[in-house]
């Protein structure tokens, strides 16, 4: 059985990994690193519930060959919790009641976060472009689109 | 060819839970010697809510606060059966059989704490985890107090059984009357479509609900499995298929680019108003929710593409195919007739 190590920054900090050739970056967050947070939906890079960062980008871990983020950063939603605290979009998810049954969730909040990033004054519809490769069964996705525009509205953006 | 538009609406009426034999759901509760309370279930909770609905029922039956409430769930194993959650049956069910436990737990808790006052049982009240006797105020006892004296004094349990079982309903031969359902929810909605009859697309614009509930235990929750059902049932009406080669039967839907979801790019306006009309039967009033907020927009939309374009689309999902496909039915018709005349 062959291996292979791959060395990456993860949520900051220096990481190597020696998984099977075929490991995905879900597969290796998940059950190498016991980072649970990025979650399996489909696994077909159909729904978005494995949404992380590479280098600020959003990303499907779960179409994405560990291999390839050699040397790179990978940001997952642990990444940006701080400890003993929530992130902003985190706060606005809880008090917009953004999560049903939560599967969903780490997802759209990386899909988020990599928006506010790129623009941090987005309108409504630039978060619903921004949110549209991620699925939500539960909400009808309202409450999830009035958290990021809290987020947006704090950084000067949102107006409808 | 044009983009034309239509209203239509329709109403549900929504028994909770079924009825094919008997419907039971059992719930355990029992206090830890810190005055904490556990809430024994096999429910599941998919994400409406049930939990938290459960330790608010809870709390408030006990006579304590939220927080002293943990309830556990999903384990078939380990908790007490339930037929399962479905059917908005959850909080009406589930909720009636830990109101019957809690009671019963109570009632063992105030066994204890009137051996500690010395007073009678019946002369006690619990509010926000202390325990008194009516018209003696400074005679105090807090839950934690008494569940200390139970477990290490006493050696007694504070437990509580509870099941709630809506019995089987036989079929009169002769009339047909049956018992089928335990309480009934209502909703209606109406629903602003636009159909292009250029490309067969119908889009959804509004959906205006009201929805009668029997009485609200989490007013938020409420809203949020209205919002959802929305869009839900908005799919169901136009996207959604297992048999995306209707008629052929064999399901296909592999993966997510075979069975259509909506994303946030797909959202009407939604709105909607809550009616409380409190059960007989339900935990603290309710009827239940969830399933029903899916059921009434699909044949509002349904109507309001009949409004648009005047034909009936009887086959689920509305797919641009089927619309371009009874608009030239339509105008065939129309010409046929033109032509006889």
């Amino acid at each position: 059985m062959s291996a292979i190590t791959v060395s990456f920054t993860l949520n900051g900090r220096a990481t190597t990994l020696t998984v099977s050739p075929a490991t995905t970056l879900l597969t290796a967050l998940r059950e190498h690193a016991q980072l649970t947070a990025t979650k399996a939906g489909c696994s077909q890079g159909g729904c978005g519930s494995c949404t992380v960062l590479v280098n600020g980008e959003p990303t499907l871990a779960c179409l994405t060959p560990l291999a390839h983020v050699e040397g790179q950063e990978v940001t997952t939603l642990e990444g940006i919790t701080p400890v003993g605290g929530l992130h902003p979009l985190q706060k606005a998810f809880y008090d917009r009641f953004a999560a049903q049954c939560g599967y969903c969730t780490p997802g759209m909040i990386m899909a988020a976060k990599a928006l506010l990033d790129r623009n941090p004054h987005p309108t409504r519809e630039e978060i619903a472009a921004a949110l549209s490769g991620n699925l939500c069964r539960c909400t009808g996705y309202l409450p999830i689109l009035d958290a990021v525009e809290d987020v947006a509205r704090q950084n000067g953006g949102g107006e409808r | 060819m044009a983009k034309v538009r239509g209203r239509g609406i329709a109403s549900v009426s929504y028994p909770t839970g079924m009825n094919l034999g008997g419907d039971p759901t059992q719930a355990l509760v029992f206090c830890q010697p810190t005055g904490g309370f556990s809430v024994k279930l096999a429910s599941t909770d998919l994400g409406q809510g049930l939990k938290t609905v459960i330790q608010q029922i809870a709390a408030e039956t006990l006579g304590v606060p939220l927080e002293s409430v943990v309830v556990d769930t999903g384990d078939t194993d380990s908790a007490p059966h339930c037929m399962g959650t479905f059917a908005s049956r959850g909080t009406h069910r589930v909720g009636n059989a830990v109101i019957m436990a809690a009671q019963e737990a109570r009632r063992a808790l105030l066994e204890v704490a009137a051996e500690e006052l010395e007073a009678s049982p019946d002369d006690l009240d619990i509010s926000d985890g202390v325990i008194s006797v009516r018209g003696v105020p400074d005679r105090t006892l807090s839950v934690f107090d008494a569940a200390l004296a139970a477990h290490f004094k006493y050696g007694r349990t504070i437990s509580g059984r509870g099941i709630y079982l809506k019995p089987k309903s036989t079929v009169d031969p002769e009339t047909g009357a049956c018992d089928p359902d335990s309480t009934v929810a209502h909703a209606t909605t109406v629903a602003d479509v636009e159909v292009d009859t250029e490309t067969g697309e119908v889009t959804v614009l509004r959906l205006a609900s009201a929805y009668e509930v029997g009485r609200q235990i989490n007013p938020a929750m409420v809203e949020g499995q209205i919002a959802g059902g929305a869009v839900m049932g908005m799919a169901h009406a136009l996207m959604e298929t297992v048999y995306p080669e209707y008629p052929a039967l064999r399901p296909h839907a592999h993966n997510l680019s075979d069975y259509l979801l909506p994303t946030t790019m797909d959202l009407p306006e939604i709105s909607s108003v809550v009616l409380e009309y409190p059960s007989s039967n339900g935990p603290y009033g309710v009827k239940g929710v969830g399933e029903m907020t899916a059921n009434s927009p699909i044949p509002a939309i349904i109507n309001a593409i009949h409004d648009a374009i005047g034909v009936w689309i009887t086959e689920l999902p509305v797919t641009p195919e089927k619309v371009l496909r009874a608009l030239k039915e339509r105008d065939a018709a129309q010409s046929a007739a033109t032509a006889a005349d």
